[in-house]
C-alpha cells in the first residue's frame, strides 16, 4: 500500500507540473492581458504608458519565457505576487482558502448527514410514500439553481423575516462572539447543502438498491439478521464505494470553491479568488489556485482509492504495479 | 412533532432580536456598500474607481474638482493661476514654451502620524511618478515636470515643459509619505511590492483625511475610524465600514435588511436596477441620480463603406428614439447625449447639431445615400445588397443588451437589418475594439473627465494598427485635419474663452460628422438613508467620500 501510494504521489506531481503549463498557456491565449484593463479603467494612460508598463510586468516576453520564469521561481517556493490583490500569492490564497473550507465542509458534511441516510431509507422502501417524497426532494435540490436559491434565502431570512444577515462574513457585519458569527454561515452553508443534498441522496439510493439486490444480501436475510444489520453492516459498505467516488470529486470542487454561492452571498472565498484572478489576468494568482485545486482533486480520489481498500476488502494495491 | 417544534422555537429566539443592524449604531457607524475591492492602495499604481472611493475616506488630492465643476484647492492654500501670481510663463533654455506652477501647502496638513506633509513628500511622489520601474500607471503628468524648486517646507514650485490650459490642476497626484516610502523605494523595481500602502497599509502615517483604515479584508471590507490628526471639520461618525458585495441583488438585499446604511452611487446599482428599486422601495430610502461622465455610444467603423457616407451615419442616428429609451429603461435619468461633451461641462456646446427621432429624415437620407429600395423591408442598394450592420458589445452586460434589441427594433423599423454580434468583454476590449475588427458599430463608453480633450479618440494619429503596436484609441478610424489642429490647439490654449470658441467647433464638427453614435451620459444612482445627509455627488470621477466631513445625521 505505501509503494502505491508514493507511486501515485509521483504520478500527481507530473498531472500538477502538465496543468501548470495547460493553465499557463491558456491564460495567455485570452485576449487582453493586464495594461489593457489599466487603460480601460484611466483615460490619462498613454501608448508610452502601456508600453512600459507591458516591459515592467514582462508581459511583453514570450509566453515560454514567462512560464519558465514562473517555473523555475516555483520550484524554489516563490509563487510570486498577486497583482489583484498586491500581496503574495498565497497572502492571498489563505484567508480565502479558510473561509471555502469552513463553508464547503460544513455543507458537504450536512449534506452526506441528510443525504446518506435518506438514501438508505429510500432504498430500503422503494416506491413507496416515502420513497417518493424523498426523491421529489432530491430532484427540488438538483433542479434550484444556485443562483436563483441564494437570492431567494436572502430575501425571505434577511429580508422579509430579518432574522438572518443577507451575506457577508461575521468580521465584515461587526459580528462577535461564535453564535453571532455562525449566523453568517447559515445562509450559503444551507444554499449548498440543499444544492448538494438531492444529488447524494439519489446516488446512496441507487446504489443501495443494486446492493440489496446482491445474492448475499439475500442469504443474509435468509440466516434470520435483522433488516437493519443487513443494511447497515452488509449492504452499506458496498454500496458506499460509488457514493465514495462521487465525494472525492467533489472534494476537487471543495477546494475551488463555489462560485455563484460565494458571489450571492458576498463570501470571499476560493472560487471568487479564483475566477476573479482569471479575470483580471493575475497569472500568477490563477495559476496557483487552480493548481491547489488540481493538487486536491487528485488527493481526493487517491483517498478513494485508500476508502475502497478498506470498503471492499476484495481491493488490494500491494501486488499491482510488480 | 414535539421535537420539530422545539428546534423551531430555538431557531426564532436564537435569532429572532439577536441580529439586529449591524449599521449606524447610535448613529455614530456608516456602513456603505460597494460592488469592488481594489486591487491596490497605493494611489498612484493602478487606477481603480474603488480606491478613488475609499481614499476619499482617509486622503485628500492637493487640489480638486468639487461638485460645481470648478478646480479648487484641498491641501493648498490657494489655486494658482497666471491672474494671481501663482504660475508664470517661461521659457526652456532651448526656446519651449514652458510654465511655473507654486503651491503653498496647508501649514496644518499632517499625515495621521502627526508627521507634516511638505515638499519633500510632492518631491517625492514626483521621483516614483517618473520613474520607469515604479509600478505608476498614468505617468505623462510626472514626466512633464523638468523640476521641482523646493522653496520651503510647504511652498514649491513645478516647473513643466508645455503650457496646457490645466496647467495647475494636479488633482490626480496622490502624495507619498516620503517618511515612510522613500526606504522602500530604495530599489525602484520593487516599489510595488514593497511599497507601505500595501505591506502596511493600516499605517496612520499613509493618510491624512478625516479617517484612517483600520481593518482591510481583502474582498470583504474596510473600516475605518477617526483620524485624530485630521485638522479639518470633524466628521459625523466614529466609523465607517465599506462593504464589498459585488452582486446587485444582494446589494439590495442588504440594504433592505439593514446590512447595509447605504449603496454608493460611484460603485452601486445600474440605473434601470435603481428606478426599479426606486418604485418599490423609493419611501423608505432617499435616492439621487447625477448623470456623469461615462459616455456611452456606438462607435462607427468607418472603413466600412456603407458607413463612409455621412448621410447614413445621420440617418442612423435619426432613426433611434433615444429620449423614449432613456424615459422607458431608465426613467428619465440618463440624458440623451449630442455629443462626447457632458452638458455639466463648462465647454458645452448647446448650439450643435441635434438628433431628435425622425423617421421622415432618416428616409429622406437613406433615399439621397442610395438606400431608397426595399426588399421584404429591408433597404437595398443599386447592386441588390441589403443594407445590413452588425452591432456588438459586451456580453452579459444586461443593460446594453436590452439597449441593443430596442436599437435593433428601431432601426429595422426604418429599413435597417441590424444582427447582434457580442463578445465577452475580455474578448470585446481586449480584441475586437482594440484591434479595430468590428463589422460596423461597437457600443460601449469612455470614461472622462472634465474638459478632457479627446485626443486618443478623434485625433488622426491615434488609429490603432499593426505599425503602431495597437496604440491609440481612434477605433472608428475617423480623420478630420481640422479636428486634429483643434485638439492640438485646445490643449494649449490658456484663454478661456478663446478656448471656448475651439471647443464649440470641435464639438459641431463630432456632432455632424458622427464618428460615433452618442447615445446618453450614464447616471451614478446613490441610495441612501433619510437621516444621511450632505452627501453631494458630483458627476465627475472625483467621490463623493472626499467631502466625508459634510456628510450629518438629521435628527
Amino acid at each position: 500500500m505505501a509503494a502505491y501510494i508514493i507511486r501515485r504521489i509521483i504520478h500527481s506531481l507530473i498531472v500538477i507540473a502538465v496543468m501548470s503549463f495547460v493553465i499557463y498557456g491558456l491564460m495567455g491565449l485570452m485576449p487582453g492581458d493586464p495594461v489593457d484593463l489599466m487603460i480601460s479603467a484611466d483615460p490619462n494612460v498613454t501608448a508610452e504608458d502601456a508600453e512600459r508598463l507591458r516591459a515592467l510586468y514582462g508581459l511583453d516576453q514570450p509566453l515560454w519565457t514567462r512560464y519558465l520564469n514562473w517555473l523555475g521561481a516555483a520550484v524554489q517556493g516563490d509563487f510570486g505576487y498577486s497583482r489583484l490583490y498586491a500581496q503574495p500569492v498565497w497572502a492571498a490564497i489563505v484567508p480565502a482558502l479558510q473561509n471555502t473550507l469552513v463553508l464547503l465542509v460544513s455543507s458537504l458534511t450536512l449534506a452526506l448527514i441528510i443525504a446518506l441516510p435518506a438514501g438508505i431509507y429510500a432504498a430500503t422502501r422503494p416506491y413507496s410514500v416515502a420513497d417518493y417524497s424523498i426523491n421529489l426532494a432530491a430532484f427540488a435540490g438538483i433542479s434550484m439553481p444556485p443562483f436563483w436559491l441564494g437570492i431567494l434565502l436572502i430575501m425571505i431570512f434577511a429580508v422579509v423575516l430579518g432574522w438572518l444577515p443577507a451575506g457577508g462574513t461575521a468580521d465584515a457585519g461587526g459580528a462577535s462572539g461564535m453564535w453571532e458569527s455562525l449566523k453568517f454561515l447559515i445562509l450559503p452553508v444551507a444554499a449548498l447543502t440543499i444544492a448538494g443534498v438531492g444529488g447524494h441522496t439519489r446516488y446512496m439510493r441507487a446504489s443501495m438498491i443494486e446492493t440489496l439486490r446482491q445474492d448475499y444480501i439475500r442469504t443474509a436475510r435468509a440466516k434470520g439478521l435483522t433488516e437493519s444489520r443487513v443494511v447497515l453492516h452488509h449492504a452499506l459498505r458496498n454500496a458506499l464505494i460509488p457514493v465514495v467516488t462521487i465525494l472525492a470529486l467533489d472534494l476537487g470542487v471543495l477546494f475551488s470553491g463555489a462560485l455563484i454561492t460565494e458571489t450571492v452571498f458576498a463570501y470571499p472565498g476560493m472560487g471568487k479568488l479564483i475566477f476573479d484572478a482569471i479575470m483580471g489576468n493575475d497569472y500568477n494568482l490563477a495559476l496557483v489556485g487552480l493548481l491547489l485545486a488540481t493538487a486536491l482533486t487528485l488527493a481526493g480520489n487517491l483517498l478513494a482509492d485508500i476508502a475502497y481498500a478498506s470498503l471492499d476488502p476484495r481491493i488490494s494495491y500491494t501486488d499491482m504495479g510488480q | 412533532m414535539s421535537l420539530v417544534r422545539t428546534f423551531v422555537l430555538s431557531l426564532a429566539i436564537f435569532t429572532a432580536g439577536t441580529f439586529g443592524t449591524t449599521s449606524a449604531n447610535a448613529k455614530s457607524e456608516l456602513v456603505i456598500g460597494i460592488t469592488q475591492y481594489p486591487s491596490t492602495f497605493h494611489p498612484n499604481i493602478d487606477s481603480m474607481l474603488a480606491k478613488s472611493y475609499v481614499h476619499g475616506l482617509v486622503r485628500r488630492p492637493i487640489t480638486v474638482m468639487n461638485a460645481d465643476w470648478e478646480t479648487v484647492c484641498m491641501l493648498c492654500v490657494e489655486y494658482p493661476t497666471l491672474e494671481n501670481g501663482g504660475a508664470v510663463l517661461e521659457m526652456t533654455p532651448d526656446g519651449k514654451k514652458c510654465i511655473s506652477v507654486t503651491y503653498k501647502l496647508l501649514d496644518e496638513a499632517v499625515w495621521g502620524d502627526g508627521t507634516p506633509v511638505t515638499s519633500d513628500d510632492v518631491i517625492f511622489t514626483w521621483e516614483v511618478g517618473k520613474h520607469p520601474k515604479s509600478g505608476v500607471s498614468a505617468a505623462e503628468g510626472y514626466r512633464r515636470i523638468l523640476k521641482i524648486d523646493r522653496v520651503d517646507d510647504k511652498t514649491f514650485t513645478f516647473h513643466i515643459d508645455r503650457r496646457t490650459f490645466d496647467y495647475a490642476n494636479i488633482s490626480t497626484l496622490g502624495i507619498l509619505p516620503a517618511h515612510i516610502d522613500r526606504k522602500n523605494f530604495e530599489e525602484p523595481a520593487a516599489y510595488k511590492i514593497k511599497t507601505a500602502f500595501d505591506t502596511d497599509p493600516m499605517n496612520p502615517g499613509l493618510f491624512m483625511g478625516p479617517y484612517r483604515m483600520t481593518v482591510a479584508k481583502a474582498g470583504s471590507h474596510m473600516v475605518f475610524e477617526r483620524n485624530e490628526k485630521w485638522w479639518g471639520k470633524a466628521p459625523a461618525f466614529d466609523k465607517i465600514t465599506v462593504r464589498v458585495i459585488e452582486n446587485t441583488a444582494t446589494l439590495e438585499a442588504n440594504i433592505l435588511s439593514g446590512g447595509i446604511d447605504m449603496i454608493s452611487g460611484e460603485l452601486g446599482l445600474n440605473v434601470d436596477q435603481a428606478v426599479a428599486f426606486e418604485k418599490r422601495h423609493g419611501d423608505k430610502f432617499q435616492i439621487t441620480f447625477k448623470p456623469g461622465l461615462i459616455y456611452e455610444h456606438i462607435d462607427l467603423m468607418l472603413d466600412n463603406p456603407v458607413l463612409q457616407d455621412v448621410r447614413v451615419r445621420q440617418a442612423l442616428l435619426y432613426a433611434i428614439d433615444r429620449n423614449a429609451i432613456s424615459e422607458r429603461l431608465f426613467g428619465g435619468k440618463q440624458p440623451v447625449a449630442h455629443s462626447s461633451v457632458n452638458p455639466l461641462d463648462w465647454i458645452y456646446a448647446d448650439d450643435i447639431p441635434k438628433y431628435p427621432f425622425d423617421l421622415n429624415k432618416t428616409d429622406e437620407l437613406l433615399n439621397a445615400a442610395g438606400w431608397s429600395k426595399k426588399v421584404k423591408g429591408i433597404r437595398v442598394n443599386d447592386k441588390g445588397e441589403p443594407f445590413r450592420l452588425d452591432i456588438m458589445t459586451t456580453a452579459g452586460n444586461r443593460t446594453r443588451e436590452l439597449v441593443q434589441q430596442v436599437l435593433q427594433s428601431q432601426w429595422k423599423a426604418a429599413g435597417i437589418d441590424v444582427r447582434i454580434n457580442n463578445e465577452p468583454a475580455r474578448v470585446f476590449f481586449g480584441e475586437t475594439i482594440t484591434k479595430r475588427k468590428f463589422q460596423a458599430m461597437a457600443m460601449f463608453a469612455w470614461i472622462s473627465s472634465p474638459e478632457s480633450v479627446p485626443r486618443t479618440t478623434l485625433h488622426s494619429d491615434s488609429i490603432p494598427s499593426e505599425e503602431n503596436n495597437w496604440g491609440g484609441q481612434n477605433y472608428t478610424g475617423y480623420v478630420n485635419p481640422e479636428m486634429d489642429e483643434l485638439l492640438e490647439q485646445i490643449e494649449l490654449e490658456l484663454d478661456r474663452d478663446k478656448r471656448k470658441v475651439l471647443w464649440n467647433r470641435l464639438q459641431n464638427i463630432y456632432a455632424t460628422e458622427l464618428p460615433a453614435l452618442p447615445l446618453y451620459f450614464r447616471a451614478n444612482s446613490f441610495i441612501m438613508p433619510k437621516w444621511l445627509t450632505g452627501v453631494q455627488p458630483t458627476g465627475h470621477q472625483f467621490p463623493t467620500t472626499l467631502w466625508v466631513e459634510d456628510w450629518t445625521v438629521t435628527k
